[in-house]
């Protein structure tokens, strides 16, 4: 078994990659910025976006498929990843915006006066001037990268060790990642935070030192980082749920006391899993909110997250395509009906308007997969590789739901 | 007819004698006779005390009469009286010494005494002397309340003079404490004050603190040399404690004793008006952006005497211990303003306890509030184990059908009562279809209960919101359940979060009556605890967990009939508790009413406690207490009263 290759094992992460590759190449030379012109560049943004929602999803399925902790706080993650990368895009325009209007003044300014004149720009919304302390290396683009890792990385450390060392489980662990994300948007939220309030960070699609670039060629951009952030994001944990550590994991959310009775730290391995997820949710949501423009703190609402198992579980979870899949799919046809540009249904006594009844529809076919399509659209493949699943009746041979049961034994 | 203008002529022909001959009031009113017919808010005070001093006997009514603008003056002789106006043009005239009526008149005879707006507080002002022994005590309360909105210096003779014979025992007790906060403010002998501030140091009423507080207020000023003074000197400030050392200066320059600290604007400002061929002060141009070389550049100014000179940090010391700086009391007397700050200290201590008591019923009324929320949540979730995320939507269907109720029956508290057992219905509906539907399938899968239910609560609240629109409806409460309990000046509490409170109350009585004593209740927590051998004593167990489904939803529907009385129904009003809910059945401890209790009751007193270290900022009270309660997890990982052996279900 070892001397076949990760690659060989795992067929699928070769035709993602292509894909993928193939996609961006498509999107590029149909795009404004580099191409024929044919897609939009605000389209252009849309699916970068698209790509990394792709990336968190990827990271809920490493964390929710694969190791069983239904986490609804992964936008939390998300949105401290945009945070931390708009913390530096806003400080270099606004300091770019600064040093050129100072520039025509007689007596150059200290570095203090331009300190001042930034602070005075960005906090000026939230009533005040002075910089706190958490922007003290928004000067600096490799610290701020650093802190899309370190930030969200860290608190997903302490929320995890605190939790998964007091055992919580199960529903316990997604109430209170649930209200992890929405105790850190409500702080947020305050005016005196440090991060302008409900304003928000504003202003990210404009990349500092890249003046004289339009949108449409930075847009491109960042898809293609988008496509490579996710490219490696699959490759890293594809390789990381294959071979001995997945099996441990896999384990571990089948039956959690079992896997710590044959000796395996539990907690140790649940925190790796949920540090990682954090960190790839944070990479994914710096990557998102240069393309969107603007950050605020509804985006951490726990409602996000919520969504985000949503994708996860249509796609079908326990397999990255599946979560890739759903994110796409979920959030492009909700953006498509959402817009308007769906004709209504008039039904003769009333008219059926999607940008009200979309959020219905839903909700119920949401309900309607869980009931009756629990391995999402990703279960599909299934029917092609003809890799169909054992009929799991008969009585449970275990205690828990993963157990096999008597007829599988059997066979 | 001719006959009555006869009589009407006899009796104006023998009127004007009368009014001339033998009366005081007429004659002293002639004495101001232009001022009073057209009074002027300046100069009309004398005026008023000579009429109100005279000791007349008549004088209240004439002043009211005056007031009131009832007086009138007769264009022939100028002799007042008071007239009241009749139809036709005409005046009802009343003597003015004797209140006999001397008959009708035409107005045009008359010219109206009409005092304006200013005046007639002034002469309201007087009036309370009389008013506050007036027999009707109905009067005399209305006087009490008349000075308590405007005191004044001159009400304190009248008001100590009519405590003797008070005869209402409540009248007279707020007669000692109004003019006990007068002598406070007004009084000039210092023992009868000091007695005062003694007697209302015990008093909570704002007025009192109102009464106080000008005593002890400060004023800061300073003065050469060492010896603060003159004045009650209440502090001396010492710079770099009490005030930072910078600040300090600011104020000394302020006052004039030193000259003022340049700023870096005004270095700026200066270098900019002093540019001289790319230089300044000898300074090039391009070096400015260094701090330190401005400063080089302002000197050199200054040395040329083209700017005043910069304050040094040395020169700073040398102002501040060369003088005094110092706070003084407004009130000369020392004695009356230790005895104030003692006073105010008393009531500080008292107030603060009152508050306290003020915040734990404010803590009470919110913990019924999560108690209600959360009650429907720990029989669905606490007993069954059944995540519904829709439940937050249960009650807001709740509160729209008060909503709807309320559009057909407009009787606000007859509306109330239908809305209560329709909203149980209409939930408790809603709660055995969704079970029926969806939840009976996942009973295995507890993770995907929550995402189907999810998808439910989103749907939902769509819904809601196609139908009745974005904005927020109101849902009425009753007119008995407005106003509030008050206490005192600092304790009160709105009658309706007494009413959510008693209805958290029922709930709970309600919820172990079923749970302990009745046939369902019984069979529910066999089917929790065991239902395979539930079913083999005869339970139905999928029947059981329906109907437990639905009485959890349709508590959760009258809660919202609750919670929309209070808030504004919209829909997202479930979501708006959902989070909490939760949390207050996990804290509580699961699968135990008293544990849903225990958790709304710290969840409540966590969250006001809060707000009280912090009372301008809800956002982050709410922020503490749920990292509080995620750090509280750790400790006690099954809740505050966690069930233990093989209730546990472990």
């Amino acid at each position: 078994m070892n001397e076949r290759s990760f690659l060989v094992r795992n067929p699928s992460v070769l035709i993602f990659i292509g894909l993928l590759a193939m996609f961006t190449l498509v999107a590029t030379v149909l795009s404004e910025g580099l191409g024929v012109g044919i897609v939009s560049t605000s389209f252009i943004k849309t699916l970068g976006k698209t790509l990394c929602l792709c990336l968190v999803a990827i990271a809920m399925d490493l964390v929710w498929g694969y190791c069983g902790i239904l986490s609804l706080g992964h936008f939390a993650f998300f949105g401290l990843g945009g945070y931390m990368i708009g913390m530096w895009l806003m400080y270099e325009r606004t300091r770019g915006i600064v040093v050129e209007s100072l520039s025509g003044v007689e007596i150059p300014p200290t570095p203090a006066e331009i300190d001042a004149a930034i602070g005075n720009q960005i906090f000026g919304v939230v009533g005040s001037s002075d910089f706190p302390a958490i922007w003290a290396v928004a000067s600096s683009l490799p610290a701020q990268m650093a802190l899309v890792i370190l930030v969200p990385g860290l608190l997903a450390l302490v929320f995890g060790w605190l939790a998964f060392r007091s055992r919580v489980t199960g529903v316990y662990l997604s109430i209170l990642t649930q209200a992890m994300t929405l105790a850190l948007a409500l702080y947020l939220f305050q005016n005196d935070s440090g991060l302008r309030g409900n304003n928000g960070l504003s202003g990210l699609q404009n990349v500092p030192g890249a003046d004289g670039v339009s949108q449409a060629v930075v847009s491109v951009w960042f898809l293609w980082g988008s496509a490579l952030a996710l490219g490696l994001g699959y490759l890293l944990v594809a390789w990381v749920v294959s071979g001995k550590f997945g099996s441990v994991i896999r384990g571990i959310r089948d039956d959690e006391a079992r896997v710590r009775f044959l000796g395996y730290s539990v907690e140790g391995y649940k925190l790796f899993v949920f540090v990682l997820s954090a960190v790839i949710a944070g990479i994914a949501g710096a990557l998102y909110y240069p393309q969107a423009g603007i950050i605020n703190p509804a985006e951490m609402a726990p409602i996000a997250s919520i969504y985000l198992a949503v994708w996860v579980a249509i796609g079908g979870r326990g397999r990255l395509y599946g979560a890739v899949i759903g994110a796409a799919f979920v959030s492009l046809v909700s953006t498509w009906f959402t817009s308007g540009q769906v004709p209504s249904v008039n039904l003769g006594f009333y008219t059926i308007n999607w940008v009200d009844w979309w959020q219905v529809v839903l909700g119920l076919s949401f309900v309607l997969v869980t009931l009756f399509a629990p391995k999402g659209i990703g279960g599909l493949f299934d029917l092609v590789t003809g890799r169909i699943a054992p009929d799991r009746g008969g009585a449970d041979l275990g205690p828990g739901d993963g157990a096999l049961r008597e007829q599988e034994a059997e066979k | 007819m001719r006959l009555i203008l006869v009589v009407l002529l006899a009796l104006a022909g023998f009127s004007v004698p009368v009014a001339a001959q033998n009366a005081p009031v007429q004659a002293l009113l002639q004495e101001f006779g232009a001022q009073v017919a057209k009074p002027s808010r300046k100069t009309i005070q004398p005026v008023i005390d000579a009429l109100a001093g005279s000791g007349l006997a008549e004088m209240p009514r004439v002043l009211e009469a005056w007031g009131e603008r009832e007086l009138w003056r007769r264009k022939s002789d100028e002799l007042f009286f008071r007239g009241i106006e009749e139809e036709d043009r005409t005046l009802r005239i009343f003597d003015l010494d004797t209140d006999a009526e001397l008959g009708v008149f035409p107005r045009a005879d008359f010219k109206q005494a009409k005092p304006n707006s200013g005046v007639q507080a002034l002469i309201s002002t007087a009036l309370v002397r009389f008013q506050l022994s007036d027999p009707d005590p109905a009067r005399r309360a209305e006087a009490l309340l008349a000075i308590q909105r405007g005191a004044q210096a001159a009400h304190l003779g009248p008001l100590r003079a009519s405590i003797e014979g008070e005869t209402d025992s409540d009248l007279r007790a707020l007669k000692e404490r109004l003019a006990g906060l007068l002598t406070i403010t007004y009084d000039t002998d210092s023992n009868a004050r000091l007695s005062a501030i003694e007697m209302v140091s015990t008093d909570l009423g704002v007025d009192v603190r109102a009464a106080l507080n000008p005593l002890v207020a400060t004023t800061r000023d300073a003065v050469v040399g060492s010896e603060p003074g003159p004045g009650n000197i209440a502090a001396i400030i010492e710079p770099g404690s009490d005030m930072s050392a910078e600040d300090a200066y600011d104020f000394l320059a302020e006052k004039g004793l030193v000259p003022a600290r340049i700023s870096d604007g005004e270095i700026h400002a200066a270098l900019a008006a002093n540019i001289e061929e790319g230089r300044v002060g000898g300074v090039p141009l391009a070096q400015l952006s260094d701090p330190t070389s401005r400063l080089t550049a302002y000197d050199g100014l200054a040395d040329a005497n083209l700017v005043p000179p910069r304050v040094r940090p040395g020169d700073i010391e040398l102002a501040l211990s060369s003088h005094t700086i110092f706070d003084t009391y407004s009130d000369p007397d020392p004695l009356v303003t230790d005895a104030a700050h003692k006073a105010l200290s008393s009531i500080e201590t008292r107030v603060g306890f009152n508050q306290a008591l003020d915040l734990s019923l404010d803590a009470l009324s919110l913990a019924s509030i999560y108690f209600l929320a959360a009650i429907g949540l720990a029989i669905t979730f606490g007993v069954m184990g059944v995540i519904n995320m829709a439940h937050g939507e249960f009650i807001m269907m709740g509160a729209y059908t008060g909503y709807v109720v309320q559009q057909f029956v407009p009787d606000y508290t007859l509306s109330i009562i239908i809305a209560l057992p329709l909203a149980f219905a209409v939930t408790f509906g809603a709660g055995v279809a969704m079970e029926r539907l969806v939840i009976r399938w996942l009973y295995h899968r507890p993770l995907e209960t929550l995402l189907a239910t999810f998808g439910i609560s989103i749907a939902l609240q769509q819904l809601a919101k196609n139908i009745f629109g974005t904005q927020a409806r109101p849902l009425t409460s009753p007119g008995w359940l407005d106003g509030a309990w008050v206490l005192n000046d600092v304790v009160s509490i709105s009658y309706i979060r007494i009413a959510i409170f008693v209805l958290a109350l029922m709930f709970l009585g309600l919820f172990l009556f079923i749970m302990k004593r009745t046939r369902l209740g019984l069979e529910t927590r066999a089917v929790t605890q065991n239902p395979r051998m539930a079913g083999a004593m005869g339970i139905n167990p999928d029947r059981v967990n329906m109907l437990t489904f639905g009485l959890g939803s349709g508590i959760a529907g009258v809660a919202g009939v609750a919670i929309g009385l209070f808030a504004k129904v919209t829909s997202e009003l479930g979501s708006d508790y959902i989070v909490q809910s939760f949390m207050t059945v996990v804290v509580g401890g699961v699968g135990n009413i008293w544990g849903a209790l225990a958790g709304a009751a710290m969840i409540g007193f966590l969250q006001k406690g809060i707000e009280w270290f912090n009372p301008s900022n809800t956002l982050a009270a709410q922020t503490y207490m749920i990292i509080f309660i995620i750090i509280f997890i750790q400790f006690r990982p099954r809740g505050i009263i966690a069930l233990k052996g093989r209730a546990a279900g472990d």
